[in-house]
């Protein structure tokens, strides 16, 4: 079989294939990518804040039934493999979109499973700041949500921009695994040629464009955490 | 006027409770440079941050011109805060933005302060106030320590606060920075006559600026009065700790057959050698060094001596009028 790898035909045919249908699945996974972790980071950063601030010695401390439920929730959402759960959310799916297959479709259990992952990385984010600066905060007389607003979240602002390349290069991922449920982009090209037709050439090109994409995002997310941070001497 | 009453505060650890402050009372005076000193561990942190209800007594109350601080609610309390403001051993500046936007943030937190523009104005009044005008656009990580505590102090400022509570704010700053900054508190004191408390553990702290001290020990207040007072005549075993860095030990200094003096250099010009020399060969005075830590800053002298004069005739009061009468320095007879 792979003797006939790199035969005339096999290339020409995944040259066309390359040519016609790769820059719209380029496209496809990168919207879906972007717009997953938009809506997961509306979700899991305001949840990321309260497991910071609503826990028991916390700057605005909530019910601890509330604190553990959270925290529970979010633990079972990141224990179900993504696979699965995308098929387990069908229903909201449908709800929202309408169908259950298609790119727009997979956006759906995207979301649901990159939330918890934010909502804890967010954490990680904000418990970096130091406490001393919060209780300066409070000394001037800074409300729980002032904190919030101009303390906790601009001080880890280069924090949770890395922790968003995490996210993002993680969601890219999984968007190319949503292609086994007919979400689009370079993940569907992958497995209907590569694994159903045995068109490796093609799922090669597509796993390349993907680490490529990876590089990309890590590569920005990088630059921008490095020329955020105000802590290193000699910028801004 | 500041009053605390009563005031204990008790901690619950894994370990067990902790009583941090044990039926403290104390009162202090509008426009006073007040020192809370004591070793690590005994209780200023603390008793400093029930000042402003960053630490919620357990027993007794915080009057600050008749308003029970215990007694407001959250929102009551966060507008009072902005009249007790506070620096910090770490300065605590915000890491991520300029100096400016440090000095302005409390302006911004009042909210009812109007407009942007007018706030970054105050902001540059108060960072030239501190001599720091221009670095309002450096970020903290830019500035060296005592620069960045300068910043803490312009902001601390910006509410025209009628006290400011300093928390060991010099303790990470070298000998010279340390007397620039309370130089910097005790102008800022003289022209607008805020209050400032200064919890420390340096004595060199207390006798340069303050002109009240608390000795805290264990929880307790050990002693307090005039600080000219209180170091002369400690009273207390742990002002006498403080008083006498070798600890009690010191009245191993005491030699049969001679009184001793404790002279406090406090910024004085001439280097404490000469001092004694001269009064040797001008006053016929000799004086034995039983003790001295004395270190010099910007050519002028800071710590304290010990000497020994031998009993008989006016020898010692003479000694102590000669060095009183120097710039900066304080003698006074002590006895063991």
């Amino acid at each position: 079989m792979f003797d006939k790898l790199f035969a005339p035909e096999v290339l020409e045919e995944a040259g066309l294939i390359i040519r016609t249908q790769f820059p719209l699945a380029i496209w496809e996974t990168v919207y879906v990518t972007i717009l997953s972790t938009a809506f997961a980071i509306v979700i899991g950063l305001p949840l990321g804040v309260i497991l910071v601030v609503g826990e028991k010695n916390g700057i605005r401390p909530l019910p601890a039934w509330l604190m553990r439920a959270l925290n529970v929730i979010i633990n079972l959402l990141r224990s179900i493999p993504f696979l699965i759960l995308m098929v387990l959310v069908f229903p909201l799916t449908r709800a929202i979109v309408g169908t259950v297959v298609g790119t727009v479709a997979s956006i759906v259990p995207l979301v649901i499973a990159a939330f918890p992952f934010i909502a804890r990385l967010a954490e990680g984010s904000l418990r970096e700041v130091n406490p001393n600066t919060i209780e300066m905060a409070q000394s001037l007389g800074a409300s729980p949500m002032q904190i919030i607003t101009q303390v906790m979240i601009p001080e880890s602002v280069p924090s949770l921009i890395s922790n968003a390349t995490i996210a993002i290069t993680t969601i890219l991922g999984y968007s190319a695994m949503s292609g086994i449920i007919g979400g689009g982009g370079l993940g569907k090209i992958a497995m209907n040629y590569g694994y159903y037709r045995y068109k490796y050439l093609i799922m090669v090109a597509a796993v390349i464009l993907l680490i490529l994409l990876v590089q990309l995002f890590q590569s920005i997310g990088t630059h921008l955490a490095v020329k955020s941070d105000k802590r290193l001497k000699n910028k801004g | 006027m500041i009053e605390i009453k009563n005031l204990s505060k008790t901690f619950h650890t894994a370990e067990g409770e902790v009583q941090a402050l044990k039926n403290v009372s104390l009162s202090i005076a509008d426009g006073d440079i007040f020192g809370i000193i004591g070793m690590s561990g005994a209780g200023k942190s603390t008793l400093v941050r029930t000042i402003n209800m960053l630490e919620r007594p357990t027993a007794g109350s915080v009057v600050i011109d008749g308003v029970d601080m215990g007694a407001l609610s959250d929102r009551e309390l966060r507008q009072k805060r902005r009249e007790i403001t506070m620096i910090f051993q770490g300065f605590n500046l915000l890491m991520q933005k300029t100096c400016l936007e440090n000095v302005c943030f409390p302006l911004k937190l009042s909210g009812l302060r109007g407009e942007k523009k007018w706030r970054e104005q105050r902001a540059l009044e108060l960072l030239d106030i501190v001599g720091l005008k221009d670095k309002a656009k450096a970020y903290p990580a830019q500035l060296s320590g005592g620069q960045q505590q300068r910043v803490a102090i312009a902001r601390a400022l910006a509410t025209n606060p009628k006290v400011l509570l300093c928390d060991e704010a010099t303790s990470a700053l070298d000998p010279t920075t340390t007397s620039s900054i309370l130089e910097l508190i005790r102008s800022i004191n003289e022209k607008t006559g805020i209050t400032v408390i200064i919890i420390t553990h340096q004595m060199s702290v207390v006798e340069s600026v303050c002109r009240h001290v608390a000795i805290l020990d264990g929880g307790v207040i050990a002693e307090q009065g005039a600080v000219g007072e209180v170091f002369a005549h400690p009273k207390s075993a742990a002002a006498k700790r403080l008083v006498f860095p070798e600890g009690e030990a010191m009245t191993g200094y005491a030699v049969p057959g001679e009184r001793t003096i404790r002279v406090v250099f406090n910024g004085s010009e001439a280097t404490s050698t000469p001092l004694i020399a001269h009064m040797a060969v001008e006053m016929g005075i000799e004086a034995n060094i039983a003790y001295a830590s004395t270190r010099t800053i910007d050519g002028r002298e800071y710590g304290s001596m010990l000497l020994g004069i031998r009993v008989g005739g006016d020898a010692v009061e003479r000694a102590i009028a000669y060095m009183n009468a120097a710039e900066g320095v304080l003698a006074e007879e002590v006895e063991f």
